[in-house]
């Protein structure tokens, strides 16, 4: 047993360090230091794509044979924190992180070659439609309805919570082809290019005034059937798949390491009296058990990623414990920024999308992680209640601990 | 000891509640923060003219903290975006405490609803501390000449006067000072719960010498009581706010159906908001601490001041975030009311000190 | 709305602090004090006491005996009282059964009984719960079977504090089946010298006896001595609760723990922040919960909130005790016998402080879970809420 790095993971790290020195814009920097949630600005976050593209290295997970990076768990580790670290934007996690996925393990010959590619080159960007209004928690009483008619399924009926689905060309939706006796049977996997006629996206705007999430509406929409993934009524298989992925796929620990040093950093410009905050008693405590949740949080991800699985819950533990943990750290941000953060500055950030409540332009006022701070508080609580909220993972887990 | 309310405030408590209710939903209150201004002329008039609680500022007669009380409850309860709590509240209990004629016409001002102020205290070095560090006000003839940069100065821009705390030769001074003054600039913005603040910057402004309100130098208790006297009125805002947030999470929760029954039949979500009430509770219990001792010696009242400021405090992100959990998605909206007033209770926790520095403040005054 | 506490209060706060410096046992809390465990006897007297000057049956109506106290003096007596660091009164027969027998009992019934609680000359123990009934009391098993003047009591009762010093024991049994299972409960008080009644100990983690499992076997108890109807038992042990349910706020107590821990803290740690912080946090929480027990005594607060202080007030307990530990550090390992005085010299490097406060971590424990444990308390509240308590408004 041992937590090192071996020393091809070494110097691994260090071809990712120089990849980031060579290729990270400043531009492309600040979009990823300042995004006020966990989607980074659309326009650069794909402009960082395709340098990656360039390097084959957009999908860590994937196979070599479908275009992904092919690393190990470990070196995925590693490259999410040196991300973190140098300020690199994130990739939408919908379509490489999740829609890709779905279709290597079920797509067929054609749906790999035809979608694949044009998911890694930015070419096709994904949203993602699961949650219906009615079917949140309950994800499986989904009633959106796909019509068998001949070499298409013809789906009526309303998605919520679609991030980013106004500026994605493709989505991915389970839709119900029948009515069995198991909610969970019936339904289908479905990829469907969002310019279809009848399909229309209305936007949802989030506390802190951004753009990111939509409700999408399907009237008479005609899907071709060779975009079914796996077979028909049997996409439940294919989304709890997909779902594993969503809760325990990426690790949280890399990005938290870097907010909390950014934190503390931040800290030692603020005054407290004669002092500065990063020295205050009370703020220096805080900041060291958020550190210790963090090691030992940390060390879970290790464990779980060297695997064997730690327990049939592990991803849900993963997802409860990250969110939680990510929610208390900007909750230490706003802490740091004091009265600023009751200023409503979203200039002064690089949100994922559209900010529609009104603001300044241009300047702002304080610094600037002081601005950023409460969007992060308020879009962090997104955290605990999507992808199955913590409440329904804390039931998956209560399951598996009955002997 | 007694915690009934008198007849007169509970008519007060009715009638602020009646007028709310039918003249301030939430559709009106988010059209106002949503305008350009994010002024709401019409409820501060009525505030004036239909419910007369702009005279709660009246200099005349001592700060009626209960009556206050009561009425800021009803506000936090129907998330105004008006600056009561900055005007009636916080600038009030400034003027009451200077005295003289120039106070008691500006609190004359308020009640006919012509005069609202903004307190511009804070600093971007001050952090909590009531103390300037680089605002300075020096005499200049028979006036002064004021110096500096006030940060999140709450209210700024609706303002008519703002109350300007400044080193001077002898200590910490405040004086009225006209937002459109030669030499005061207004940065304004939006608060990230829809209201409207500014860092305020005076480059060379020209005071005249009844500018100075209250005595010079001694304005550091001044400010200490003031302190105070605005934790116990927000608090009870935030009390109104709370209570909306658990009401809301309730109802919704008892409406909301997932696998086939309400999700308030969960025992777990059960137990969720009997925490958040007992929160609420306890908040309720601060509030009143900190309200019914803000006549008593200074430490007493900055204890019981603090104990209210941590309890609200914690008990607003508990409840504020619970809230907005067990709404789900929906609780991510802008359109859901309960997101705006998750948001208030943030600023809250944030204003006249956080938690841990009213936990220290706690401990210097405890001993 | 005030704080004021009026004249004849604030005479009467001096008048008990008088009291408990000169008329009340000094060795009893010298020796509470010293840590050493409490006889029966010392119980006794310390009551004893009390009633010399007519101050044991606080919640208790003038004619039976009582002070006749407002809540509020009776909170500021129980303040006094563990200010000077008194034994706390054992609440089974004083606080308890004895206002039930006042309110429900027979003439006869509290001729029998009553004197004899005031002059500590019996003491009693409350058989409420059963092995296979904890939270969910109602569906208690221990039956009452009618028999000519008697009843025969069958079944077993279990985490009776004090059953093996007591001389009466106060039950709800069974004496019918019935749909609604509360209504089928009636109270009885039972000798607990009748043959068929067998005291077994339990002990607890901290290695003290106060805890008893009790078996009736074909026990014979006279009708006489039901309170009130049959079938209304559940009413009895209910009705009187709402007074008594701030009685575990223990405020006083409270207040003299966290001076004495801001002392020693600062003894033993210096400025350390950490735990100065954790103690700010703990007496602030002591300001909110002694304002919420005023409220319930002068009736601002509503029912659910009443049911929500009790776990308040017990995690702030526990809170404390916690706190006393953290300041034990490594101390906290040593268990010693504390039965006699000088247990001290078993460990003699070891603080009598750190061994007596770990002993009380292990043992409240048990505050979150008797009386109603915390998930019980809080389905109660919900019920309160479910039916629109949230906006409740004071009058």
């Amino acid at each position: 047993m041992n937590l090192d790095w071996s020393d091809d993971e070494l110097a691994f790290r260090q071809e990712v360090r120089e990849f980031f020195a060579e290729n990270l814009t400043d531009e492309l920097r600040s979009a990823g230091t300042w995004m006020t949630s966990v989607y980074a600005d659309h326009e650069r976050s794909l402009a960082w794509q395709r340098i990656l593209h360039k390097r084959g290295w957009v999908a860590p997970a994937w196979p070599v044979e479908h275009g992904g990076a092919g690393w190990s768990v470990a070196q995925r580790y590693i490259f999410a924190r040196e991300r973190a670290a140098a300020g690199a934007p994130p990739v939408s996690p919908m379509g490489i992180a999740m829609c890709g996925p779905a279709i290597i393990g079920h797509g067929n010959d054609w749906q790999k070659a035809h979608f694949l590619p044009r998911m890694l080159s930015g070419e096709h960007f994904w949203c993602q439609g699961y949650s219906e209004p009615g079917a949140g928690s309950d994800l499986a009483a989904l009633q959106m309805r796909a019509e068998d008619d001949g070499d298409a399924l013809v789906c009526t009926g309303q998605k919520i919570w679609n991030t980013h689905a106004d500026v994605a060309n493709w989505g991915f939706f389970l839709v119900r082809t029948s009515r069995l006796e198991r909610l969970q049977q019936g339904i289908t996997f479905l990829l469907v290019d969002m310019t279809t006629p009848g399909v229309t996206v209305r936007p949802i705007v989030s506390p802190a005034g951004e753009h990111i999430q939509n409700e999408i509406f399907f009237d008479q929409v005609r899907v071709p059937k060779a975009n079914v993934v796996g077979a028909i009524d049997n996409g439940w298989t294919v989304a709890k798949y997909l779902l594993e992925f969503e809760r325990g796929g990426s690790a949280y620990a890399p990005d938290l390491q870097v907010r909390l040093d950014q934190i503390e950093a931040a800290a030692r410009t603020v005054a407290v009296g004669d002092g500065m905050l990063a020295d205050d008693a009370a703020f220096v405590r805080r900041l060291a058990l958020a550190r210790i949740r963090l090691a030992a949080f940390e060390t879970y991800e290790f464990r779980a990623m060297a695997g064997p699985a730690l327990s049939g819950a592990s991803a849900s533990v993963m997802k409860v414990l990250g969110t939680e943990l990510q929610q208390h750290v900007t909750e230490l941000g706003l802490l740091v920024a004091g009265r600023y953060g009751m200023a409503y500055q979203p200039q002064a950030g690089m949100p994922g999308g559209q900010v529609s409540l009104p603001h300044a332009h241009g300047t702002f006022v304080g610094p600037r992680q002081a601005a950023v701070a409460p969007l992060r508080y308020l879009n962090e609580r997104a955290g605990s209640i999507y992808a199955g909220s913590n409440e329904i993972q804390r039931n998956i887990i209560a399951k598996t601990l009955r002997l | 000891m007694d915690f009934s309310l008198s007849g007169e405030q509970q008519q007060l408590r009715d009638s602020v509640r009646g007028w709310l209710k039918s003249h301030h939903g939430f559709e009106h209150r988010r059209a106002i923060s949503r305008s350009e201004s994010g002024w709401d002329a019409a409820t501060w008039t009525a505030f004036a003219d239909d419910l007369g609680i702009l005279s709660l500022a009246d200099i005349a007669v001592p700060h009626d903290a209960v009556t206050v009380m009561v009425v800021m409850e009803e506000l936090g309860e129907a998330l105004i975006t008006v600056p009561f709590l900055e005007t009636v509240v916080t600038g009030a209990a400034v003027l009451r405490a200077a005295g003289g004629e120039a106070a008691q016409a500006l609190s004359d001002g308020i009640i006919a609803g012509d005069v609202r102020l903004a307190l511009a205290w804070a600093e971007p070095d001050t952090r909590y501390g009531w103390q300037p560090r680089t605002t300075r006000a020096v005499r200049e003839g028979n006036g002064w000449r004021l110096d500096g940069l006030k940060s999140v100065v709450v209210g700024a821009p609706w303002a008519t006067h703002l109350i300007v705390s400044a080193l001077t030769d002898t200590g910490t001074s405040l004086f009225v000072v006209a937002p459109d003054a030669i030499g005061v600039s207004l940065m304004s913005y939006p608060t990230i719960d829809g209201r409207r603040a500014a860092d305020v910057r005076f480059e060379g402004v020209v005071l005249s010498g009844d500018a100075l309100l209250g005595e010079e130098g001694a304005a550091l208790p001044v400010l200490e009581r003031v302190g105070d006297i605005s934790i116990a009125a927000m608090g009870a805002e935030a009390v109104g706010v709370m209570r909306r947030m658990l009401a809301d999470t309730i109802e919704y929760t008892g409406q909301r159906k997932q696998f086939g029954q309400p999700i308030a039949s969960f025992q777990v979500l059960q137990h969720r908001m009997v925490d958040m009430f007992m929160q609420i509770e306890m908040a309720t219990s601060a509030v009143y601490l900190a309200t019914l001792r803000l006549e008593a010696e200074p430490a007493e009242r900055a204890r019981a001041a603090s104990v209210a400021k941590v309890t609200i405090g914690e008990a607003c992100r508990f409840v504020g975030q619970n809230a907005v959990q067990l709404h789900g998605g929906m609780g991510m909206t802008d359109d859901a009311a309960v997101s705006h007033y998750f948001k208030r209770a943030t600023v809250i926790e944030g204003e006249f000190g956080t938690t841990d520095h009213h936990v220290e403040r706690f401990i210097s005054v405890a001993g | 709305m005030d704080l004021l506490i009026d004249a004849d209060d604030l005479a009467f706060v001096d008048e008990a602090r008088i009291f408990f410096e000169r008329d009340y046992p000094r060795d009893i809390i010298d020796k509470a004090r010293a840590g050493i465990v409490l006889t029966r006897d010392d119980h006794v007297r310390a009551q004893q006491a009390l009633q010399a000057r007519g101050w044991l049956g606080v919640g208790w109506p003038a004619e039976h005996g009582g002070p006749g106290w407002t809540p509020v003096r009776r909170y500021l007596f129980e303040q006094e009282l563990e200010r000077a660091g008194a034994l706390s009164i054992i609440p089974m027969a004083v606080i308890y059964i004895g206002p039930i027998v006042c309110a429900f009992g027979t003439p006869e019934q509290q001729a029998h009984w009553l004197p004899d609680i005031l002059e500590s000359r019996a003491m009693w123990a409350q058989g409420y719960s059963e092995p296979e009934s904890g939270s969910d009391l109602a569906s208690l098993a221990m039956t009452a079977t009618r028999d000519g003047d008697d009843f025969i009591l069958q079944g077993s009762k279990i985490w009776t504090s004090g059953a093996h010093w007591a001389d009466w024991i106060f039950c709800l049994v069974r004496t019918e089946k019935t749909a609604r299972k509360q209504d089928g409960i009636s109270m009885i008080c039972v000798d607990m010298r009748t043959p068929g009644v067998e005291v077994r100990p339990i002990i607890t983690m901290d290695g003290s006896h106060e805890l008893n499992q009790v078996r009736f076997d074909a026990v014979r108890v006279p009708a006489t001595n039901l309170i009130g109807e049959e079938g209304r038992g559940w009413y009895y042990a209910n009705v009187l609760l709402s007074a008594e349910r701030v009685s575990y706020a223990h405020v006083g107590r409270k207040r003299a723990d966290l001076a004495a821990l801001a002392v020693l803290g600062e003894e033993r740690l210096g400025a350390n922040n950490g735990f100065r912080q954790r103690l700010a946090r703990a007496g602030i929480m002591l300001d909110v919960v002694e304002i919420s027990v005023l409220r319930v005594l002068t009736g601002d607060a509503e029912p659910a909130a009443v049911s929500g202080l009790k776990i308040a007030c017990t995690q702030l307990a526990q809170e404390i005790t916690a706190l006393w530990v953290e300041l034990a550090g490594r101390d906290r390992s040593a268990l010693v016998d504390r039965s006699a005085a000088g247990w001290s010299a078993q460990a003699p490097a070891v603080p009598g402080f750190a061994v007596t406060r770990t002993a009380s971590y292990l043992f409240e424990r048990a505050q979150t879970i008797y009386g109603g444990s915390t998930e019980v308390q809080k389905t109660i509240v919900w019920r309160h809420l479910a039916r629109g308590g949230a906006l409740g408004r004071r009058a």
